[in-house]
């Protein structure tokens, strides 16, 4: 029986749904029905707009996906000022303060607090400047991912940024592939540093050469199936295809076209396209692409870049993100810098807006370790531009435990969290900087915290992965933290595996604290976290993590999904301002 | 009257007539020695994969995922009381109360 999601979808979706908000949004909240809620809050999520957990009724959240990240001059800005004027909430965050954006692992940028009433001047203001919601969420194509300094980097092969806008442009409002079985998520690569992280994608594109008819061509080798969410990690597995830039758009429409007619659409466990490799192999998915989908024959695929990358790759000295000033291939530079968990207060934005526009280009873009570039600076601006106080907090050289910290949502907004997770991983960064020396040498060393399997802040390709649980302790159920090691990407992908489970979440910066004081210890000459991690077996592991309470505090220990907002003074959910009309005033319930 | 039931969200809550009223990240009592050798399990449900009404007095039950807190056991629950429908109305159970088998939480695997 197909789910009841599916059956929404039928009646109403894509592009047909714009109406609806625009309905809601000038009738309000309360007009949307009581029995019709779960079927339109799903419908909306394909424009972007996700409801926010329960206690939180009324209030939403909104992502707005830049293909390949690339925020033009200008949009920016936009983002900022929108962020500004519908983004806050009814209290203030005490780390954040009220009002920020977040930038997120799939290069988007997502908003909070949003209220539907407001949601259609949100669009116009957003479309004015190129932007859009479109398919952001919900179960199509999602965000494209990729380098996040396409078209100006020094090691780039082929134009990812040029493929990504295509691909954009191609399936987004798309009817033929508006309706997937699930989320489709798809990654372009075009550097040999690999800093497109395509293995943990739907579908990637990553550059290759070939030999057709006796020239040697520049394109991509395609991979499908990979994902993190729920215990099933999966690396994409090589389909053995290659194409050149002009026939990814094509070859992509087959394999979005696959999916969509063979992907699960009974169950939503089973839907994605991980699943359907599983069960294909990678054999099968090439052999029906081109017998049901291609008109052309597919090339076998080409010699890829693989060998060489960097990024995440775990050498002591690779590339492990883009912040920093680089030099850009046009004698211009590009300068990556830090945003602590990937949030960004409104006040700053405007700072860097000023600053990207008075010293550069004024373009902006967005990476999936969450951190911001500023694009095309000339020499001589650099240091003009860095003068300003506010790249003292999003720093080019930041330290590498902040450098490294990645959080996703959790409990602040999300329903299938289990603990807090942006204001913890602040508060771990802050204590293991003031307290923990990194081993000689370690100056990239990555945290990644998810509040749940679903692993939006993809813990499993980190040095610790940390991910959150429950346990007892002194008799209480308390937050707390598996945590796995030794995750990473490069010629070999390698997930985390998790050696200690259930670690109370004030004893993990102590329990990192430890454990890289053991490896400091125990590692032979030069030899990298990731090697030392590969080299061990998991109960070797166990034995070096050793958590431990220390001067940490963690104001978060409770159970933070019992609250409507987990930092509100009255935290209760009898406390809770939700549903509230577009104006804040609470609406009184009936019963 | 008819009751809308369905686990949404990759299963992070059930909602009972387009209300969000059973959520993820609680942790249920069961009884003992059903979900695995604790006296007492206390199982974080950590996702829905189903949810179904039962019975006279319309229990409302749901297959999850969980795992004891105090253990570390990760394993299926089939159906799990998590409610029940009162003159049309959903009454949520505490989690913290310990489910009674006779309600039918594990006799029926
Ligand atoms: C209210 C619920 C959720 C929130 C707030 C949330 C938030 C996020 C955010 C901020 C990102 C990165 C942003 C982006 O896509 O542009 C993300 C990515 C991701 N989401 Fe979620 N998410 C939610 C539900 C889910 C669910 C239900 C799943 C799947 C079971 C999931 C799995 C993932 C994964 C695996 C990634 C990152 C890995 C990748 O790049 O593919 N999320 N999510
Ligand atoms: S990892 Fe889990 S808790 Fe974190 S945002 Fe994703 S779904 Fe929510
Ligand atoms: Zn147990």
């Amino acid at each position: 029986m197909p789910s009841d999601v599916e059956e929404w979808k039928d009646e109403v979706y894509g592009t047909d749904i714009r109406d609806h908000i625009e309905r809601f949004a000038e009738n309000g909240w309360e007009s949307i029905p009581d029995d019709e809620k779960d079927a339109w809050f799903e419908r909306f999520k394909w424009y972007g707009l996700y409801h926010q957990r329960a206690g939180q009724e009324s209030y939403f959240m909104m992502r707005i996906g830049p293909p390949g990240g690339v925020l033009e001059p200008g949009q920016f800005r936009r983002i900022v000022e929108i962020a500004d004027e519908y983004a806050r909430g009814p209290v203030s965050n005490p780390e954040f303060g009220n009002g920020w954006l977040d930038v997120t692992t799939r290069q988007a940028i997502q908003l909070h607090w949003i209220r539907i009433e407001d949601v259609p001047d949100i669009f116009e203001a957003l479309e004015d400047v190129g932007l859009s919601t479109v398919q952001a969420c919900g179960d199509s194509w999602r965000n494209i991912v990729g380098c996040p300094v396409a078209g100006k980097d020094k090691h780039e092969h082929v134009d990812a940024g040029a493929l990504a806008e295509d691909l954009h442009d191609t399936f987004k409002r798309n009817d033929a592939h508006s309706n997937l079985p699930r989320k489709w998520k798809v990654s372009v690569t075009g550097c040999d540093e690999g800093c497109g992280q395509g293995d943990i994608n739907d579908l990637a594109f990553e550059p290759a050469e070939k030999e057709v008819d006796g020239e040697t061509v520049t394109g991509y080798n395609v991979r499908v199936g990979g994902g993190l969410a729920r215990n099933e990690p999966r690396f994409a597995k090589n389909i053995d295809v290659f194409v050149t830039p002009e026939q990814a758009v094509e070859v992509a429409g087959g394999i979005s076209a696959l999916f969509r007619d063979h992907g699960d659409r009974e169950n939503r466990y089973n839907a994605r396209m991980k699943f359907l490799v599983d069960e294909w192999g990678p054999e099968k998915v090439r052999n029906v692409l081109q017998e049901e989908y291609i008109d052309f024959e597919l090339e076998t695929a080409g010699e890829d870049l693989r060998h060489s990358y960097s990024y995440n790759a775990g050498d002591a000295d690779g590339k492990h993100d883009h912040v920093g000033v680089h030099e850009q291939t046009d004698g211009t530079n590009y300068i990556g810098l830090n945003v602590l968990v990937g949030r960004l207060g409104i006040d700053d934005g405007y700072e860097i807006a000023d600053a990207a526009e008075e010293h550069a280009s004024g373009e902006v873009r967005l990476t999936q370790r969450q951190n911001i570039i500023l694009t095309d600076v000339p020499d001589d601006e650099v240091d003009a531009l860095l003068d300003n106080p506010v790249f003292d907090e999003y720093s080019p050289d930041p330290h590498p435990f902040q450098r490294g910290s990645i959080a996703c949502t959790g409990s602040e907004f999300c329903s299938l969290s289990i603990v807090e997770t942006k204001n913890r991983q602040v508060r771990f960064s802050r204590w293991l900087v003031d307290n923990v020396s990194l081993p000689e040498g370690v100056e990239n060393f990555h945290i990644h915290l998810s509040g749940c399997t679903a692993s939006c802040a993809q813990p499993q390709i980190a040095d610790v992965s940390l991910r959150g649980m429950k346990t007892r302790k002194d008799g209480e159920p308390v937050e707390a933290l598996d945590i796995g090691l030794g995750g990473g990407l490069g010629e070999n992908p390698q997930f985390a595996s998790w050696v200690s489970d259930r670690v109370p979440a004030d004893e993990v910066p102590g329990a990192i604290e430890n454990l890289l004081a053991n490896f400091d210890d125990a590692r032979k000459d030069g030899e990298s976290f990731r090697e030392f991690v590969a080299a061990r077996d998991d109960e070797e592991l166990a034995a070096l993590v050793e958590p431990e309470e220390t001067s940490y505090e963690d104001p978060f220990l409770h159970n933070t999904k019992r609250t409507w907002y987990p930092y509100a003074e009255d935290d209760g959910f009898d406390d809770s301002p939700a549903p509230a009309r577009a104006d804040g005033t609470p609406i009184p319930s009936d019963d | 009257m008819t009751i809308a039931l369905r686990t949404l969200d990759d299963g992070a809550w059930i909602s009972v007539n387009d209300s969000r009223e059973v959520g993820v990240s609680d942790i249920w009592t069961l009884p003992a020695r059903e979900f695995c050798g604790c006296e007492t399990p206390h199982v974080m449900l950590e996702g829905f994969s189903g949810v179904d009404l039962r019975g006279v007095d319309t229990h409302v039950i749901a297959d999850a995922v969980g795992m004891c807190i105090d253990c570390g056991t990760r394993d299926g629950i089939e159906s799990l009381p998590v409610g029940r429908i009162v003159d049309g109305e959903f009454k949520r159970y505490e989690p913290e109360s310990v489910q009674s088998p006779s309600v039918d939480a594990v006799s029926s695997r």
